[in-house]
């Protein structure tokens, strides 16, 4: 069992919340994630780590209620126990020491684009954050990556709050000012795929991190597939990171879709947010 | 005198047009009088041929002239003393090429029922006793085992019996391994794989569920946590796909993926959360046991249509011939050699249909199976919305990648030698973390193995 330390709303849709898993906290390393099964009849789910406290021996998730579990999991309290927690799973972020770095979190993505802009900065990397939202009453963790970032910059799709439009504007007139050594950009996957599409052409490299249909995170059901460069790769063991410039997001996007009718019983954070 | 009736006494089965709308067991197993009446076909031969054939070496003859005699218990007690999991192998085990393949009744009519036997002193055994628990010396070793499926659990609970502290690492939220995630409720019903377990835990064997061993700890790790040995039986989870056109349009699985949300998730039961999707017409591609329990399973939620597309012909399907038998009762339609060339998405990426060819056999392959060969120009497409790609598994790489020492072969099988042990002293593995995909049987005798192999090398330290 693993027992909600903390929880918090940090809109109306997504929750922050700590867990008690020892043996995850003093091994996650960013861009890593969980699978999470809240009781015996439970679905499992994957849910990346968005901070984690070695000392402490908590792991910290954020999630929209998007789908089923992530709905019922919103309504458990500090106190309550959920009955599974895997991890920690994938492959950290790979990141070869760059000076300055970009990174794009849209909506809900921004929680696992916090642990990655943290890193980045603690490793003394000029750090520039976009964070994209669609509109004023969703904005998460400003205040958090403002504090792990050199430059932030705030969008949001009706202007109601920040700059109004999308992120890969600010990304882009970023790039034709400057040189940038590292991209990387976690959202809804039409995001995710637009902001591939814009620094393409700059050629600077960009790093996705993919949340698909997946039920073990071990490698061993190949429900995440995913196309990256012509292969197939499993998102759970050779990812959740890929190069964005090499992803079929058109492909991911279908396969993400498939669950839809059954009810939202979808595992992925990000589809729902801002798309 | 044996009776020699040269068939075995049937076994009572659920109508094939009734069980293949639900999940419930298949075969319904002997009665006293008929398990009975099967163990007097037994010859008793002196030189044991059915025991050869027995990769945890039962001792047959001598259980089945107990059941002869009526006495279950007894039997049972017989079974126990070389096999942990007489239920699960007496529903599972290929007989027909193990013991009762090497059976002399077998020359001249059927085999004796080895296997329905040894089911049937099981439950009977589950069902009217509690089994005894030994009473152990701790020797105040401890041994890690990695893996909760056939080959951990057989390990495990033999080096129970010898008195170590035996700790089981599992992925998985259940333990179990394939018999709860791969093999289907009708074939073998987990409450009994439950029952085993409990069997385990009641030995002293303690089970660590959701540890992902080679992320959440290393095998060097567990080494320093104080255990003495470890045992990897990590088994063969990774599903291989065809690199075909389409196959990563919606509606195609592997039969991984397909058996987990159904058999591990439950999600065929309405009260279970995890999803599975309406199939109505399914071709399952390839003809092991796992394309058989796939097909049958999507047979189970409504398909109206379901194809087995297998590249050679029946003779070479290395599925059990009982479980070939019964798909075809349960009105799955075999398409035999044939091969996929492409899948066919309609414009949403949703699969409407599979392209195969019609294949001949040639000359004998390494396998010692005739190779299959393409007919040209022999092209044709199946109506299908679903695809479970059914070719085969290999063994995961998070341990052999994590763990300085220990060393796989190019397929990626570890390293074992005539113990068991890896290029890593301490270090032990089996199972289809060793051979690849095989059967449960052969993991059992591997994790057994083990087992004397692991409680030799630490007699010594």
């Amino acid at each position: 069992m693993y027992k909600i330390l903390e929880k918090r709303q940090l809109n109306s849709q997504v929750t922050w919340m700590t867990l008690d898993a020892p043996f995850i906290a003093r091994k996650v390393q960013p861009g890593q994630f969980v699978i999470i099964r809240i009781d015996e009849k439970g679905e499992r789910i994957p849910l990346t780590v968005a901070d984690f406290n070695r000392e402490k021996g908590t792991v910290t998730i954020i999630f929209q209620a998007a789908g089923f579990t992530t709905k019922k999991l919103a309504q458990m309290n500090v106190g309550d126990s959920i009955l599974d927690c895997v991890g920690p799973l994938g492959m950290p972020t790979e990141i070869d020491n760059p000076k300055k770095a970009i990174v794009v979190g849209g909506g809900v993505g921004c929680a696992i684009a916090y642990p990655q802009a943290k890193a980045l900065h603690n490793m003394g990397v000029e750090t520039t954050v976009i964070a994209g939202f669609r509109n004023k009453d969703i904005v998460i963790l400003e205040e958090e990556m403002r504090n792990v970032s050199d430059n932030y910059f705030i969008t949001t799709d009706d202007g109601s709050y920040g700059q109004k439009g999308f992120v890969t504007e600010v990304l882009k007139a970023l790039l034709e000012k400057d040189n940038y050594d590292l991209v990387i950009a976690i959202g809804p996957i039409p995001m995710m795929k637009f902001v591939a599409k814009t620094t393409e052409p700059f050629g600077v490299r960009t790093i996705v991190s993919l949340n698909p249909i997946m039920i073990d995170g071990t490698g061993m059901c190949g429900g995440c597939r995913v196309s990256v460069g012509g292969e197939i790769k499993f998102a759970c063991v050779d990812g959740p990171d890929f190069d964005g410039h090499k992803v079929d997001f058109d492909e991911l996007m279908r396969r993400n879709s498939f669950y839809r009718e059954e009810e939202a019983h979808a595992c992925r954070l990000e589809e729902s947010i801002n798309g | 005198m044996a009776d020699m009736s040269p068939c075995k006494v049937k076994m009572p089965e659920q109508d094939p047009l009734v069980r293949n709308k639900n999940f419930k067991e298949v075969s319904l197993g002997y009665t006293p009088e008929m398990a009975v009446a099967e163990a007097n076909r037994c010859l008793n031969c002196k030189n044991k041929p059915c025991v050869s054939g027995c990769p945890v070496n039962v001792q047959i003859p001598e259980f089945i002239s107990l059941v002869a005699k009526g006495d279950f218990k007894a039997a049972y007690e017989k079974i126990s003393e070389t096999s942990s999991l007489p239920a699960v192998c007496g529903r599972v085990c290929p007989q027909e090429s193990q013991c009762e393949g090497k059976c002399i009744r077998g020359i001249k009519g059927e085999s004796v029922a080895i296997g329905r036997l040894e089911r049937f002193v099981a439950d009977y055994y589950m069902e009217n006793f509690e089994k005894q628990i030994p009473q152990i010396a701790a020797n105040g070793k401890k041994v890690a085992v990695i893996g909760a499926g056939p080959a951990g659990l057989t390990c495990a609970g033999d080096l129970a019996k010898l008195g170590y502290k035996v700790t089981i690492f599992e992925a998985f939220h259940t333990a179990g391994g394939v018999l709860v995630y791969g093999i289907p409720e009708f074939r073998l019903p987990k409450k009994i794989v439950a029952k085993e377990i409990d069997g385990l835990k009641k030995l002293g064997v303690e089970i660590m569920t959701d540890m992902v061993i080679g992320k959440v700890l290393s095998v060097d790790e567990i080494i320093d946590m104080g255990y003495e040995a470890v045992f990897i039986g990590s088994g063969a989870g990774l599903p291989m796909f065809m690199g075909i056109e389409g196959e990563g349009s919606v509606g195609v699985y592997s039969a991984n993926e397909f058996l987990t949300r159904i058999n591990l998730m439950k999600a065929y039961l309405d009260e279970y959360d995890t999803p599975i999707k309406k199939v109505n017409s399914v071709a399952v591609v390839g003809g092991g046991n796992v394309a058989m329990d796939a097909a049958r399973c999507a047979k189970r939620l409504g398909a109206e249509h379901v194809y087995i597309i297998y590249r050679r012909s029946e003779e070479e399907m290395p599925a059990r011939k009982e479980e070939v038998h019964h798909a075809k009762e349960e009105e799955i339609e075999f398409k035999l050699l044939c091969n996929p060339k492409r899948i066919i998405a309609d414009e949403n990426g949703y699969v409407k249909g599979i392209e195969c060819i019609k294949m001949k056999l040639g000359e004998p392959d390494a396998s010692g199976r005739c190779r299959p060969i393409e007919i040209e120009n022999s092209e044709f497409i199946l109506d299908v919305d679903s695809v479970i790609m059914s070719l085969g598994t290999s063994p995961n790489p998070l341990i052999r990648t994590t763990t300085p020492g220990v060393e796989a072969n190019k397929r990626g099988c570890l390293i074992v030698d005539e113990n068991m042990k890896t290029t890593k002293d301490g270090v032990y593995a089996g199972g289809d973390a060793v051979t690849g995909a095989a059967t449960v049987i052969l993991a059992m005798g591997a994790g057994k193995s083990a087992a004397a192999a692991i409680d030799e090398y630490l007699k010594k330290q």
